[in-house]
């Protein structure tokens, strides 16, 4: 700003700043009336077709809630549908007295407390145009008796609405899962658009899992309603798109089969097909009718099924979590083969307990006098827990923790339901992070013998199992067969989701082990001999028997004397048959004792119904 | 140095001596005052007859009118100065958005400041008239095209930012106040037409780098009932509002529409349409002029002020504050597309107000400093 050229000229800015404000202030003025012809036309023009818009006819805009998709097992056999149900609902923006309304609703129509409660907190929940219903599942006499005095309650209402139902009842709840009402944190998170006109969501199993693909697209339409919020009829209409109807890889008959060899005892079935990782029957027992949860359990049932002392709603199948016992043996024998740390043939003497060196401690076999000379075959055979504390200890954790993961143990399987536990498959480091402590070599000698820190839920028995029976092919375990499109209904079969197979260095293992399995069936000494006797087919399988009570060093364990919930929990896995494989099962009955005598049997029938077709 | 005008000051005579010494504009007062007003009582109506969103508000606007003051307070010389910085840090703080920045709707927008949270982007409605006023003032007018070039980067960084926030309505109106800026400069009318021009041609390009939603927005105004059931829903339901009012209105509290929930959004950036259907086209009318008044009177101050950055910053946030409402209530009255601008002091939100609030400080402050300048 020192030569001239670069001076500022102040008049001139000014007259070049007042040029431009005076152009901008005609262009506002301009796009003011603009503004104002846009307001003219709207509010003097055509005032008379929007006053009509909102004056006589309130167009409003009804959301149609898409038809949840149905839910068939294998078979085509119904497990979920969706049956009209009527309920009465109430549209609070309509009513003037809302006390004064439900009391004379309730001369007419039965409504006890639990509704009235129900629908004030939905009342304060929700906005005053939504509708809220008041009573579910009303009765034809109770629609008739409504209908008549209605024009005596504005604002309220009889709509139809697809309720779900279970036509099995309890049977397979713990796969199926159930709907209930949407509650404020599910509201908070789905789309509001899409559920708008839905009550109902998944709240577990596969009806949570598949939500999406159950729950379809919502559709609108616009109605035309009278003053009092009553339709008056329907200008035009988006139609929903239903949702695709479930194929679930459940069989409902295999189910019943199971569920009903496992009788009053609590426990868990899992049914897989080995090549497909397809769920046949997902057991947990006791089980409980999942009707109630649909539209609100009632207090009381809630607290019966909850304050249960066999915990009816506790998945056992997915959510239990066991120690594997015995059933583990036939893996650690593949990782003791694949490292080298034995062989089949190899004989060792086996007496009544094993101490490692050093050590006085006595890790005692289940066989009071020990088994003798025993080689892998007869340690499988007869369930002799010496050979495995030995052949764990020589394996070392490291060694079994990898090669058992490789099963899958210690991780969830990723079957599609909810609630899923991972079990527990210990490791030095998981050691340290949850204790704080180094492992200890004694805890090696236990978990040869499926016992210690470990846990598995029955679907991860049954699905290591499956890939035993393949050989190490490993495949997920799924519920879903195929998904079902309603309108065309066209089929759309799952696929089937290869994992990571376990490859062993030589394949004769696999061959010797299942070998080792079926002797347990059908050798004379074997620890499932009772199934194996009259079996036309051939199985493999593998006692466990799970210890929930600790026995100190020199202490007995007493069935007799023990009380019930103390007494061991009885384990069977198997796979029949045994060279071509149809079926993988994992049997675990709470508290049953003896795998062989308690869980055993129950896996033979189920793969009896299987195989043999037979009940 | 330049050589101020001190006749015409003494031909402007003396405003009212006390607002004169707290350095405020009676008429801008006034206006903002009755707008102010006027905004609580359609907020009380768009609120259900409630109070709680029009007191939440009032709390809001007295937040507004305290910074309003300070401000004032301010010489635009102070301001000046600070313009760089404020630049710098309003553009630090968007970065740091981008790439800290709390997720909010679904969009990066906000700061987590623990006690507050707070909007960069809409500091820079402010900042970025401030940084190009500031970097006209020392130069000779009108610009040159290397000057033009360095503006339009300094206005279109902080502005393709905030929009890949992405929010497009704050992005609009920061770059339409640092053109604003450059406008009042005084650039040649051949380059504007030019600029326009490109504007055009750069049309599908823009398209191609747009979100999903805002495609969506700009095809839902073209055909609103193309989606009745989304964004086509609020445009069809505000038409319905504001045409139902016809002449007079339906009377205060009386709007079928807003009162029984049909209009969405009601209370933030669809209020105008409670306002149109309850007040009518009069009201319309009313509140149009109001609106035009703040602004001719914000061109009048910056017309009259002393200096070249005082100049162009008040001139710029006079046309900001025009944008605003015309924005607002095209896009309520079904011409432009919806794009979240809410309708300046009457909306229902804080962030805004706060803005608005400040900009009218800075005019006080430009209009009221006049004498004491010595330089």
């Amino acid at each position: 700003m020192t030569n001239g050229e670069a001076l500022k000229n102040p008049y001139l800015e000014k007259r070049l700043f007042a040029n431009r404000a005076w152009v901008a202030a005609g262009v506002i003025v301009t796009l003011m009336f603009v503004s104002l012809g846009r307001l003219a036309y709207l509010q003097i023009i055509h005032h008379n077709h929007f006053a009509t818009l909102s004056k006589d006819n309130r167009v409003r805009l009804v959301a149609v809630p898409p038809p949840r998709g149905l839910i068939y097992d294998r078979n085509g056999v119904l497990l979920a549908e969706n049956l009209p149900s009527y309920q009465l609902e109430i549209i609070p923006s309509q009513v003037t007295d809302m006390d004064v309304t439900l009391a004379r609703l309730g001369e007419l129509i039965a409504l006890d407390e639990g509704d009235i409660k129900r629908f004030r907190i939905e009342l304060r929940r929700k906005q005053s145009f939504q509708s809220i219903p008041l009573r579910f599942n009303l009765t034809d006499v109770e629609v008739a008796r409504f209908a008549v005095n209605r024009h005596r309650f504005p604002g309220v209402d009889i709509n139809a609405r697809l309720g779900r139902h279970y036509p099995l009842g309890q049977r397979g709840v713990h796969a199926l899962g159930y709907v209930g009402r949407i509650n404020a944190r599910e509201l908070s998170r789905l789309d509001g658009n899409n559920y708008n006109g839905t009550n109902h969501i998944g709240k577990l199993g596969v009806e949570r899992y598949y939500e999406d693909i159950l729950h379809g697209q919502v559709g609108f339409q616009h109605v035309e309603i009278n003053a009092q919020g009553r339709v008056l009829r329907v200008l035009d209409e988006q139609s929903p798109v239903p949702g695709k109807d479930l194929v679930l890889s459940l069989d409902a008959h295999l189910q019943q089969v199971a569920e009903e060899s496992l009788g009053a005892s609590t426990g868990a079935v899992v049914v897989m097909e080995p090549a497909t990782g397809e769920v046949l029957a997902l057991v947990s027992m006791p089980t409980y009718d999942p009707n109630l949860f649909v539209n609100g359990i009632s207090v009381r049932d809630y607290k019966a099924l909850r304050d249960h002392s066999e915990q009816p709603l506790f998945n056992r199948a997915l959510t239990g979590q066991y120690p594997p016992g015995s059933t583990i043996k036939p893996f650690v024998a593949l990782a003791g083969l694949e490292y080298g740390a034995t062989w089949a043939e190899k004989k060792m003497w086996a007496g009544g307990y094993y101490t490692l060196p050093n050590s006085s401690h006595r890790y005692r076999d289940w066989k009071r006098g020990g088994h003798g000379e025993v080689d892998m075959m007869k340690a499988i055979t007869q369930s002799c827990d010496v050979y495995f504390y030995d052949l764990s200890h020589k394996v070392g954790i490291d060694h079994l923790h990898e090669f058992l993961a490789r099963f899958g143990l210690g991780r969830r399987t990723g079957l599609d339901a909810t609630g899923e536990a991972a079990g527990l498959l210990p490791s030095r480091e998981w050691k340290q992070r949850a204790y704080g402590q180094v492992w200890f070599p004694g805890e090696t000698v236990i978990a040869g013998i499926g016992q210690g820190y470990m846990l598995t839920t029955p679907v991860q028995l049954a699905a290591a199992t499956a890939t035993m029976a393949m050989h190490g092919t490993k495949v997920r375990p799924r519920l879903l067969h195929a998904l079902r499109d309603q309108e065309s209904g066209a089929f759309t079969p799952a696929s089937i989701a290869l994992e990571e197979p376990v490859r062993l260095s030589d394949p004769l293992y696999w061959d010797q082990v299942v070998q080792a399995m079926i002797d347990v069936v059908h050798k004379g000494n074997g620890t499932a001999r009772r199934i194996g006797k009259d079996a036309p087919y051939v199985i493999a399988g593998k006692t466990g028997t799970a210890q929930v009570f600790g026995l100190k060093q020199d202490e007995r364990y007493d069935e007799e004397t023990l009380d019930k919930k103390l007494r061991d929990h009885a384990l069977f896995v198997a796979f029949a048959p045994a060279h071509a494989p149809q079926i993988a099962v994992a049997v675990v009955v709470e508290n049953g004792g003896h795998g062989g005598s308690a869980a055993a049997p129950i896996a033979r029938q189920v793969m009896d119904y299987y195989l043999l077709g037979k009940t | 140095m330049a050589v101020r005008g001190f006749d015409q000051t003494a031909r402007h005579g003396v405003d009212n001596a006390l607002l004169q010494a707290v350095h405020l504009d009676t008429v801008l007062l006034g206006s903002i005052a009755v707008l102010v007003v006027l905004g609580l009582v359609v907020l009380y109506s768009a609120g259900g007859a409630d109070s709680t969103l029009m007191l939440r508000q009032g709390v809001r606007l007295g937040v507004g009118v305290l910074v309003l003051l300070v401000l004032a307070q301010i010489s635009a010389d102070s301001l000046r100065q600070w313009s760089p910085w404020c630049y710098a840090l309003g553009l630090t703080l968007l970065v740091w958005v981008m790439l800290a920045g709390v997720i909010g709707k679904g969009a990066q927008r906000w700061l987590d400041l623990g006690v507050l949270r707070f909007q960069p982007s809409e500091m820079m409605k402010l900042a970025v008239p401030m940084m190009v006023a500031w970097y006209f003032s020392e130069k000779h007018l009108p610009p040159t095209p290397r000057q033009l070039l360095t503006a339009v980067v300094m206005v279109m960084l902080p502005a393709g930012l905030v929009a890949e926030q992405p929010d497009l309505g704050t992005a609009l109106l920061v770059a339409c106040a640092g053109l604003f800026v450059i406008f009042l400069a005084g650039i040649s009318w051949r380059v504007i037409l030019a600029l326009v021009a490109f504007a055009v041609a750069c049309t599908p390009v823009l398209w191609h780098f747009m979100h999903d939603y805002q495609r969506q927005r700009v095809l839902t105004l073209l055909d609103p009932e193309s989606d009745p059931l989304g964004t086509g829903y609020h445009i069809i339901q505000s038409k319905i509002a504001i045409g139902s009012g016809g002449l007079y209105g339906k009377g205060w509290l009386n709007g079928t529409q807003s009162q029984l929930d049909f209009l969405p959004e009601r209370s933030t950036d669809f209020i105008f349409a409670v306002f149109g259907e309850e007040f009518g086209f009069l009201g319309g009318v009313a509140l149009l002029i109001l609106y035009v008044a703040i602004v001719m009177r914000g061109l009048y101050i910056a017309a009259r002020a002393q200096d070249t950055y005082s100049r162009l910053l008040a001139g710029s946030l006079s046309l900001s504050f025009f944008v605003y409402f015309f924005v607002n209530i095209g896009m309520v009255s079904g011409v432009l597309p919806v794009v979240g601008v809410p309708l300046p002091l009457v909306s229902y939100g804080g962030t805004s107000v706060v803005t608005l609030m400040a900009a009218f400080g800075i005019l006080m402050s430009i209009h009221s400093h006049r004498r004491l300048l010595t330089r």
